[in-house]
C-alpha cells in the first residue's frame, strides 16, 4: 500500500477541523485509510542519518512541522496527495460537493496539439496531454505536485514502465508539439539539472554510472534502437521519456501555465494518471476546476482531445446493493450514501436503481460491486446487523492431512520431538552437502530470491532436519526430531511441471550411531499405519497384506551417497521403493556442522493414505 | 571388625541395658574409641539410640616434662652444674642443652643461683649451699600414672611451666532411643517390586522424599507449538461445516495465483520483487487451463464483462503461464470455485491452512514462507452482514470477541474488510486478519451462477502463534532455528476450547 506524507496541519486547514490524533485514527479507519506514522521532516532525517552512521546529524533548516504519514488503498490513485486526502475526507464528512471537472470553453481559440510520429509505435506508443492555466503554487503546493507525480510513478506507472508524467512551463515552450522516436545519437539537449548537453545515449551511460536514482529507468528504453522523445515548435526538447525532461521548461514555484504530457505502454493508465494530475491541481487554476484541452493527432492522423472528464454512468439495482450487504435500504437513501463517496447518485424514477455519475478520480470503480462496496462504507461496515448464513454443509478433513495429523502425534509419542523447516533452501543444502549431484531432473529452481538461501525447493525433509540439529546443540543428547512436511519435485504428472510430496523424516543424534532406534521408528510407524512386514510368516497379518496388496520390508544397499555405507536401507512397500534409512554419512555430517552421529530416516507417506479398509485415498487432487 | 558386627555387638548390649561406657565397649571389642563414637552418632541419627556425656579428665607429663622423669628437674640440674668457682652461662648452657635455658630461669628464680660480675666476665655461681628437687617424685608419679596426694600449689605452677597438663575427654553413656530395634533398618527411598512380592514394605522405613525439588522430566516427544495452533484451527473449521481443500500444491501457475483472482497483470504483487518465479519449471503451458475458462478470464481483464468495465489492457497469456510459489491459498480457493461451477454449483462452505511464500528478506517479523489460514463459503445470497457474522462466529472461538472492521482494497474482494479485534492480552485493537466478498469478475468467468456469492477472509498462523506464547521472533518458531527447549516447554493450545 502507498504511504503519503502530508503536513498535519495544513491537512487540518484543509479539512477545516483540528482532530486529535486519535479522532484523527478513527476517521480513517472508517473510511479505509490508516495513519501509519507521526513525524516530522527533521525526524524523518535525522532516522536517516542515524541509518548512515554518519556521526554528528546536521538537521539544519529541516522542519519539525508534524507529517502525517497515511496509508493509502492501492486502487485510490486519487489520494496519493495532501489535496486528494483532503477533499475525499471533506465529501466523505459531507463538508463539501464533489467538484465538477470541466474543459476550458475553446471556442475561437486554438487548442494545443500533439502530434504523434509512427516510429513511437516501436517504443512507447501513447501520449495524452492537457494544460493547466493561471495555477498558484507556492512551496507547499509546488511540493505535493512533484510529490504526487512521484507516487504515480511508483504504484500506478509501475516505475514508469507504463506510464511516466512530465510537466512543463508552458511559457518557455511553444506548441505544436510533437512526440517522436530518434535514434539515441540524434537526442541532444540539456537535461534537468545539468548544465551541459548531452546526447541520449551518453545521457542514459551518465545515469548508470552516476544516478541512483534515475539509473532504474534506463533498461526501460535503453534496447530499443529508436528513444522517444517530445519537441516543441522550435525543436526544443521538453522530455525524453521515462527518464528525464528537459532542463529549458522546467517548471518553477513562477510557472502559471502547465503543460502536462503523460506518455504510456498502456492507454487506459495513461489517461488514469493524467485525469489524476488534472484533477487534484486544478483547484488551483485561475478558474478551479477547469482544465485546458490538448489534441492529440496520431499516427493515422486522427484526432483526441485529453483530457476526457466525462463521467461514466452507471445504472445500479437497488436490490442488488441491498442483497449483497445485507440491508433494506431505498434508492434516494443509496444516493445519499453514494454522495459522500464523491460519487453522484439519483434514484431513477421507479426506486429500482440509482443511476451513478463515477467521477474522474474514481477509476477504481469498474463494476456495481464497487458501487455496493461504496454503500457499505458510508453506512459504515460496523453500523451492519450481524447476521449467520443459513449454509448447510458437512465438515470434512482431507484424508492425507488427517492421517498426518494422527501419525505426527505416533511420532511423538514414539520419543520424537517435531520440527517445521522451511521449504525453500539452498542448491548445495539440497545437493552437494548430502553429496548428491544435481542431474536437473528434480528440483523445482527460484529465479530471483531477495535471500540467497532460497535457491531451490527442497527435494528432501532431511536438510531441513539436520540444520534443525546444527542450530540446537546446545541440547542435552541423544536429540530424536521428525518433521511431516511437503518435498517439491519436478513432475510431468501436473500441468505446472511439480508437485508435492507429503514425506516424514525422523533423525536422531547421538554420541553412537544407532542403527537399530531409527529401524524401529520405521516399524513402529508401520505397525500404526497398518502395514504389515512382507516376511513376517504370523498367518493373521496375511489378510492385511491381501487387502493392501502387500506388506512392507527393507533391504540394504548402499545406493545413497547422503549414507554411510553398509549402514543404509531401502524400504518397500508392495515392492516400489518409499523411503530409506540409516546412519549419515560423516562427510554430510561435516557439511552440515555437526560434531555427533545422525540415523535418519526419509519414508514417503502418500502410498499409506489409504481408508480403514486399505482403499487407497486420492492424495493429489488438484 | 567388621563395622556390621560392630554395631551388631553394641544394639545388642544397648538392647540388653549394660552399655555404661563407650569407652570400655571400644576397649572390650579393640576397636578405636572414634570409630565407636561414629556408629553411635548414626544410631543417633536413626533415633535408635540416646547418648549421655560423661565427663574424663587426668593430669598428664606434657613431653616438656618427659625429659626430666626420672632424671632430675632442670633447675636442680643447674645448680649442681654449679661448680664453686661458678662457671659462664654459655658454659652451663653448652653442658646441659635445653635443660640448662630452662633450668637457669628456674633456678634464678628459685635464687638459689646468682650472676657473679666481680672476676670480669659475668658467672653463674650458687647462692646456696644445698636444693632438694620437689619437682621430680610428682612427675615421676604422673608419668607412672599416680596422681595421688599431690600438693595443689606445686601442681599449678608445674601446670604453668607447661611440664605438666589436664587432659579432658568425653566418653557415653548409651541408652535405648525411641526406635530402637537389635537391627538398624535401611531406610529405603522408593517402595519396590520386590517389597511388594516380599511384604518387608510392612517393616521398611522410608527415607524422607524432598518434596521441595521438581520431578524428573518425562522422556518422549513433542509436538511442534505452531502445528498444535493448526490443529485447533482445523478443528474449529470442521466444527463449523468446513471443508479441507486440497492445498498440496505450492507450485502454481501465475493464471490460477492472479489471473483467475482478475488480479491485473501489471499489479505490484506480480513483480519479481514480492514473488518466488520459477525458473524451472518456468511455465505452465496454457494448455493445461481451461479454454473457454481461459478466455473468459482474458476478455474480463481486457473488456470487462457480467457487468464490468475491466481493466482496460492487453492481456497477455505469456503472463499468465509465468510459474510462481503460490502467493496465498486463494491460489487454491479459485481451483476449488472453479471445479465447484464445473461440477453443478451447491453451497460449499472450504477451509485450508497451508503454506505461502514471499519474496521478502526475512527478519523477526518477517520470513519467505508462512501460513495462510482462509476460510471460504460459497452461496445463493450471502451478504456482506453474512460475512461479518460469520467471521463473529469464527473468531468468538479463537477468544476474540470484540471486533471490527475497516474498509481495505484487495484486486480480487469487493466489498473488501480489514479485520481488528481487540486483543486482552496486548490491551489493543490488532489486525486479526482480511476478508470480503469476491468480485463477480472473478466468480462469473468460472460460471459460477449469478446471484452466488462467495464470502471470504484469511489470517496468518504464525501471528497468532506468537501472541499465544508469546514469541517475539518468528525465526524460533518457525524454520531449522526453532528453539527445540521452547518447543519442549510449549503448552498445549487451548484456542477453541
Amino acid at each position: 500500500m502507498p504511504v503519503v506524507g502530508v503536513n498535519r496541519d495544513k491537512l487540518f486547514e484543509a479539512l477545516g477541523q483540528k482532530y486529535t490524533e486519535e479522532e484523527f485514527e478513527e476517521l480513517c479507519f472508517e473510511y479505509g485509510i490508516e495513519l501509519d506514522d507521526v513525524t516530522s521532516e527533521k525526524e524523518m532525517l535525522r532516522k536517516e542519518l542515524a541509518a548512515r552512521t554518519t556521526g554528528a546529524a546536521d538537521l539544519g533548516e529541516a522542519s519539525e512541522e508534524v507529517i502525517y504519514k497515511i496509508d493509502i488503498p492501492a486502487n485510490r490513485y486519487d489520494m496519493l496527495c495532501l489535496e486528494g486526502i483532503a477533499r475525499s475526507l471533506n465529501i466523505f464528512r459531507q463538508r463539501e460537493t464533489p467538484p465538477l471537472y470541466r474543459l476550458a470553453d475553446m471556442a475561437g481559440k486554438q487548442m494545443v496539439r500533439m502530434t504523434v510520429k509512427p516510429e513511437t509505435a516501436l517504443v512507447r506508443p501513447f501520449v495524452v496531454c492537457a494544460v493547466l492555466r493561471g495555477i498558484e503554487f507556492d512551496s507547499v503546493r509546488y511540493n505535493s505536485f512533484i510529490d504526487l507525480q512521484d507516487k504515480l510513478h511508483q504504484n500506478l506507472c509501475r516505475q514508469r514502465t507504463l506510464v511516466a508524467v512530465g510537466t512543463h512551463d508552458l511559457a518557455k515552450i511553444r506548441g505544436p508539439f510533437t512526440y517522436e522516436a530518434l535514434p539515441p545519437e540524434d537526442i541532444r539537449f540539456v537535461p534537468l539539472k545539468q548544465t551541459r548537453e548531452f546526447n541520449a545515449r551518453e545521457l542514459l551511460q551518465h545515469y548508470l554510472a552516476n544516478d541512483q536514482k534515475l539509473k532504474k529507468f534506463v533498461p526501460i528504453i535503453q534496447n530499443s534502437l529508436v528513444y522517444p522523445a517530445i519537441y516543441d515548435a522550435d525543436r526544443t526538447l521538453l522530455s525524453l521519456p521515462p527518464v528525464i525532461n528537459g532542463a529549458h521548461s522546467a517548471i518553477s514555484l513562477d510557472t502559471r501555465d502547465v503543460f502536462i504530457e503523460c506518455t504510456a505502454t498502456d492507454l487506459t493508465k495513461a489517461k488514469i494518471v493524467l485525469n489524476t494530475v488534472v484533477a487534484m491541481f486544478s483547484q488551483y487554476c485561475s478558474t478551479p476546476f477547469e482544465i485546458e484541452p490538448v489534441e492529440v493527432v496520431d499516427a493515422l492522423g486522427d484526432t483526441q482531445v485529453y483530457p476526457q472528464l466525462d463521467t461514466r454512468q452507471m445504472d445500479v439495482a437497488v436490490p442488488y446493493i441491498n442483497s449483497c450487504i445485507g440491508l433494506e435500504l431505498q434508492a434516494d437513501k443509496i444516493a445519499q450514501l453514494l454522495s459522500k463517496m464523491q460519487l453522484s447518485a439519483a434514484a431513477a424514477p421507479d426506486g429500482s436503481s440509482v443511476v451513478v455519475q463515477v467521477p474522474i478520480t474514481r477509476s477504481d470503480v469498474l463494476h456495481a460491486c464497487d458501487v455496493m462496496e461504496d454503500v457499505a462504507i458510508a453506512y459504515g461496515y460496523n453500523n451492519l446487523v450481524k447476521t449467520v448464513p443459513s449454509t448447510v454443509t458437512a465438515g470434512k478433513e482431507l484424508p492425507l492431512n488427517q492421517m498426518c495429523e494422527l501419525l505426527r502425534g505416533e511420532c511423538a509419542m514414539a520419543g520424537f520431538t517435531e520440527v517445521l523447516t522451511w521449504a525453500l533452501c539452498s542448491h548445495a543444502e539440497n545437493f552437494s552437502k548430502l553429496r548428491q549431484q544435481d542431474d536437473g531432473t528434480t528440483a523445482a529452481c527460484i529465479g530471483n530470491p531477495a535471500t540467497a538461501e532460497f535457491e531451490v525447493c527442497r527435494t528432501s525433509l532431511l536438510p531441513g532436519a539436520l540444520k534443525t540439529l546444527a542450530a540446537n546443540k546446545d541440547i542435552p543428547l541423544p536429540v530424536k526430531l521428525f518433521e511431516v512436511s511437503d518435498v517439491i519435485l519436478l513432475s510431468s504428472q501436473k500441468g505446472c511441471g511439480a508437485e508435492n510430496r507429503r514425506r516424514l523424516v525422523a533423525v536422531l543424534c547421538d554420541r553412537a550411531a544407532s542403527f537399530e532406534v531409527i529401524h524401529g521408528l520405521l516399524n513402529r510407524v508401520m505397525e500404526v499405519l497398518q502395514v504389515p512386514y512382507a516376511a513376517d510368516p504370523d498367518p493373521t497379518l496375511q489378510r492385511q497384506r491381501q487387502l493392501l496388496g502387500g506388506g512392507y520390508d527393507w533391504r540394504a544397499d548402499d545406493n545413497s551417497p547422503a549414507f554411510f555405507p553398509g549402514r543404509h536401507a531401502s524400504v518397500f512397500f508392495r515392492d516400489r521403493r518409499v523411503g530409506e534409512f540409516g546412519i549419515v554419512h560423516p562427510e554430510v555430517l561435516e557439511a552440515f556442522e555437526l560434531n555427533n552421529t545422525v540415523a535418519a530416516l526419509e519414508l514417503d507417506l502418500e502410498p499409506f493414505c489409504f481408508d480403514q479398509l486399505g482403499r487407497p485415498m486420492e492424495t493429489q487432487i488438484l | 571388625m567388621a563395622a556390621l558386627q560392630l554395631e551388631t555387638d553394641l544394639l545388642a548390649q544397648v538392647g540388653a541395658g549394660q552399655l555404661a561406657d563407650s569407652a570400655e565397649f571400644a576397649k572390650a571389642h579393640n576397636v578405636d574409641h572414634q570409630a565407636v563414637v561414629g556408629l553411635l552418632k548414626s544410631l543417633v541419627m536413626a533415633d535408635m539410640v540416646v547418648m549421655e556425656a560423661i565427663e574424663h579428665s587426668r593430669l598428664t607429663v606434657t613431653p616438656a616434662g618427659q625429659l626430666y622423669v626420672g632424671v632430675a628437674a632442670p633447675e636442680v640440674q643447674v645448680f649442681n652444674a654449679v661448680p664453686a668457682e661458678g662457671i659462664t652461662l654459655a658454659d652451663l648452657k653448652t653442658q646441659l642443652g635445653v635443660a640448662g635455658d630452662v633450668g637457669f630461669k628456674q633456678a634464678m628464680q628459685n635464687k638459689w643461683v646468682g650472676i657473679d660480675k666481680s672476676g670480669g666476665e659475668p658467672k653463674v655461681v650458687r647462692k646456696v649451699e644445698s636444693v632438694q628437687d620437689t619437682v621430680l617424685p610428682i612427675l615421676n608419679a604422673l608419668a607412672a600414672g599416680q596422681e595421688g596426694s599431690i600438693n595443689e600449689a606445686e601442681l599449678m605452677a608445674l601446670m604453668r611451666r607447661k611440664l605438666v597438663a589436664k587432659e579432658a575427654w568425653k566418653t557415653w553413656k548409651v541408652s535405648k532411643g525411641p526406635c530402637f530395634a537389635l537391627q538398624r533398618k535401611k531406610a529405603a527411598t522408593e517402595l519396590t517390586t520386590d517389597m511388594l512380592q516380599s511384604g518387608a514394605w510392612r517393616d521398611t522405613t522410608f527415607k524422607p522424599y524432598n518434596f521441595d525439588a521438581l520431578g524428573l522430566p518425562p522422556s518422549g516427544g513433542h509436538l511442534h507449538p505452531l502445528l498444535k495452533v493448526r490443529t485447533q484451527f482445523r478443528k474449529i473449521f470442521t466444527q463449523m461445516g468446513f471443508e479441507e481443500m486440497p492445498t498440496n500444491n505450492y507450485v502454481e501457475s501465475s493464471f490460477w495465483n492472479f489471473d483467475a483472482l482478475f488480479q491485473p497483470q501489471q499489479h505490484p504483487a506480480r513483480d519479481a520483487h514480492d514473488t518466488f518465479f520459477l525458473t524451472k519449471p518456468a511455465a505452465t503451458p496454457a494448455s493445461n487451463f481451461p479454454a473457454d475458462y481461459l478466455e473468459r478470464v482474458k476478455q474480463t481483464h481486457q473488456h470487462g464483462g457480467f457487468g464490468s468495465i475491466g481493466y482496460g489492457y492487453d492481456w497477455k497469456v505469456a503472463e499468465a503461464e509465468k510459474n510462481l510459489l503460490r502467493t496465498h491459498t486463494t491460489a487454491v480457493s479459485s481451483r476449488m470455485l472453479y471445479r465447484l461451477a464445473q461440477e453443478g454449483f451447491h453451497p460449499a462452505k472450504y477451509f485450508s491452512i497451508d503454506r505461502v511464500f514471499r519474496n521478502e528478506a526475512i527478519d523477526r517479523t518477517h520470513l519467505a514462507e508462512f501460513h495462510q489460514i482462509e476460510g471460504v463459503v460459497c452461496d445463493y445470497g450471502l451478504t456482506l452482514s453474512d460475512l461479518i457474522g460469520t467471521l463473529q462466529q469464527f473468531f468468538d472461538r479463537l477468544g476474540l470477541k470484540k471486533l471490527r472492521f475497516k474498509p481495505a482494497f484487495n484486486p480480487y474482494t469487493e466489498p473488501s474488510m480489514e479485520i481488528f479485534s481487540y486483543s486482552e492480552q496486548l490491551e489493543k485493537w490488532i489486525e486479526v486478519g482480511n476478508s470480503g466478498m469476491f468480485r463477480p469478475e472473478m466468480l462469473r468467468p468460472m460460471g459460477l451462477p449469478e446471484g452466488v456469492n462467495v464470502i471470504a477472509w484469511g489470517l496468518g498462523l504464525e501471528r497468532p502463534t506468537m501472541i499465544l506464547y508469546q514469541v517475539d521472533n518468528i525465526r524460533d518458531l518457525f524454520g531449522h532455528k526453532v528453539s527445540l527447549s521452547m518447543v519442549r516447554k510449549n503448552a498445549i493450545c487451548r484456542l477453541g476450547l
